[in-house]
């Protein structure tokens, strides 16, 4: 038996910051996959996409129980008590992305009855702007760095920016021809599950400041941004 | 006018153990209680208590002043026996042994339920010798090696050794109150009981002597049955298995903890870890 004490307290929450890791790591990789099916037309991705949603549910039922129990048997408080209440929003989020990612090949399989409307290009960018602000936001989450968390709320922007740039190329196609309208709108469709994929990882990156300084950063981001470079 | 007006009724409090299934192949009955009644004198401290603790886990006792759970403790080795006036009716079994039957040999029932108190009552002599004492008594060192092998076994098992090894002869009352009842953990730890009762052990001490306390309880349930008695709900949340609440003598629910903190079966434990009355 050891000398030393750890506070069994502070192993439990380092395993629920695992198990959200673990989550956030399945919720990534189904987006990767949904994105990688409509790039390679993949028939078989997804449907596997569509139904292997059960690890993810079960991973949101586990979180919130460790968190439920951590709240009531350990009573955390300053930055512990943050932290659980953090991982109860971000344990939403992620549970969100993997839905997310089920509407994507949803869509995506739609598409795939019609023949391609013209080579992908901004969605997969944006697939790949969608997964690195999860990954940072989970990694700040991890390491408490909310610089890292800073740097996902600013990427938010080039995510819209490609949304609308997506939106304004696929009307185009629509007007020049109807034919085009149908699979145009399932990649509209796919865009904006991304933006919100986006928006998800924001609120994650948003909930590590709140964890870490305490200051609630939502609905006014930009100008605790701007403050906190003009100090800098 | 009686402040037991603030409570319900005694009448209405349905009688219930939760415990049945308390044990696991990995966690056999180590304490079985059937229908125990103790009586201080004509009073019945307890009514009709009947509960299976488990081995190799944490057992906390929870409930207001009074309730019992203290008395209730200290019928598990019969330290109410040198109480006059006390009388007990059931049974108490430790691994099969009735410990109220005739014939029980109460100083070996204690050596295998050994006891830490509430406030830290090392003997007026040195760390060494607190922990050997017992380990002398019952003949079970075999020589001098073999003894502070035990002695300091015992003092790591009570996470104490780091902080008094360069020390062993100073005396024991020189040791800060934490420290002097991680002493006394250590010594009822040296005579290798199967069973740990421990009566409010860290209600005399500060936050984070308090906090080591309960750090050291939550690892020596791998190698102990651990029984505690708190009237610090919070603490029994974050230190015990299974939580068993007392109310005016009765146990009215027992099952595990975070159970009981949660989702408790009966009105009263929801009342009272909710702080609505206690």
């Amino acid at each position: 038996m050891a000398d030393r004490l750890i506070p069994h307290f502070q192993e439990e929450l380092e395993q629920l910051k695992t198990r959200l890791l673990e989550m956030g790591g399945l919720a990534e990789d189904r987006v990767r996959s949904a994105v990688k099916a409509l790039v390679q037309r993949d028939a078989p991705l997804v449907d596997r996409v569509i139904a292997g949603d059960a690890p993810i549910n079960q991973l949101h039922i586990e979180i919130d129980s460790r968190c439920f129990k951590l709240l009531a048997l350990h009573q955390p408080m300053a930055v512990d008590l943050r932290a659980i209440v953090a991982a109860v929003k971000i344990n939403t989020d992620l549970e969100r992305v993997g839905d997310l990612a089920i509407n994507i090949a949803e869509a995506v399989r739609r598409y795939m009855r019609h023949a391609p409307v013209k080579e992908l290009i901004d969605i997969p960018r944006m697939a790949d702007i969608a997964q690195r602000m999860l990954r940072n936001a989970l990694d700040a989450f991890v390491r408490r760095d909310t610089e890292l968390a800073h740097g996902v709320l600013n990427e938010d922007d080039t995510l819209d920016a490609l949304k609308t740039q997506v939106f304004r190329e696929l009307l185009t196609y629509m007007l020049q021809d109807p034919h085009t309208i149908e699979p145009s709108l399932d990649l509209i469709l796919i865009s904006r599950h991304l933006e919100r994929i986006g928006d998800h990882a924001t609120n994650v990156a948003e909930d590590v400041i709140f964890m870490v300084s305490a200051k609630d950063v939502r609905h006014h981001a930009a100008e605790v941004v701007d403050s906190g470079q003009a100090k800098s | 006018m009686s402040a037991v007006q603030t409570v319900p009724p005694a009448l209405s409090v349905p009688v219930r153990s939760q415990s049945s299934q308390a044990q696991t192949a990995e966690h056999p009955v180590a304490i079985d209680v059937h229908g125990l009644n103790f009586y201080y004198g004509p009073k019945r401290a307890l009514e009709n208590i009947n509960i299976k603790i488990p081995s190799k886990l944490v057992t906390a006792f929870i409930g207001p002043s009074g309730c019992g759970k203290s008395t209730f403790l200290r019928t598990l080795n019969r330290m109410n026996d040198i109480i006059a006036g006390t009388r007990v009716e059931g049974k108490v079994l430790i691994e099969g042994d009735d410990i109220y039957g005739p014939g029980t040999d109460v100083v070996a029932l204690r050596r295998r339920v050994g006891m830490v108190f509430q406030k830290s009552n090392p003997f007026p002599k040195s760390i060494f010798e607190n922990v050997a004492y017992g380990l002398r008594l019952n003949g079970m060192a075999r020589n001098r090696a073999d003894l502070h092998a035990r002695v300091e076994e015992s003092l790591r098992a009570a996470a104490i050794w780091d902080e008094v090894k360069d020390r062993l002869h100073d005396s024991a009352n020189a040791l800060s109150g934490g420290q002097q009842q991680r002493l006394c953990i250590a010594r009822a730890l040296a005579i290798k009981p199967e069973i740990v009762l421990m009566d409010e052990p860290a209600s005399a001490l500060d936050p984070i002597a308090t906090q080591r306390i309960e750090e050291l309880i939550y690892q020596l349930k791998t190698q102990f049955t651990i029984v505690i008695v708190t009237h610090n709900m919070q603490q029994a949340a974050r230190v015990s298995d299974r939580t068993a609440f007392f109310w005016l003598g009765k146990l009215i629910e027992e099952g595990p903890t975070d159970r009981i903190f949660t989702n408790p079966g009966e009105k009263l434990t929801e009342d009272y870890v909710t702080g609505r009355f206690g």
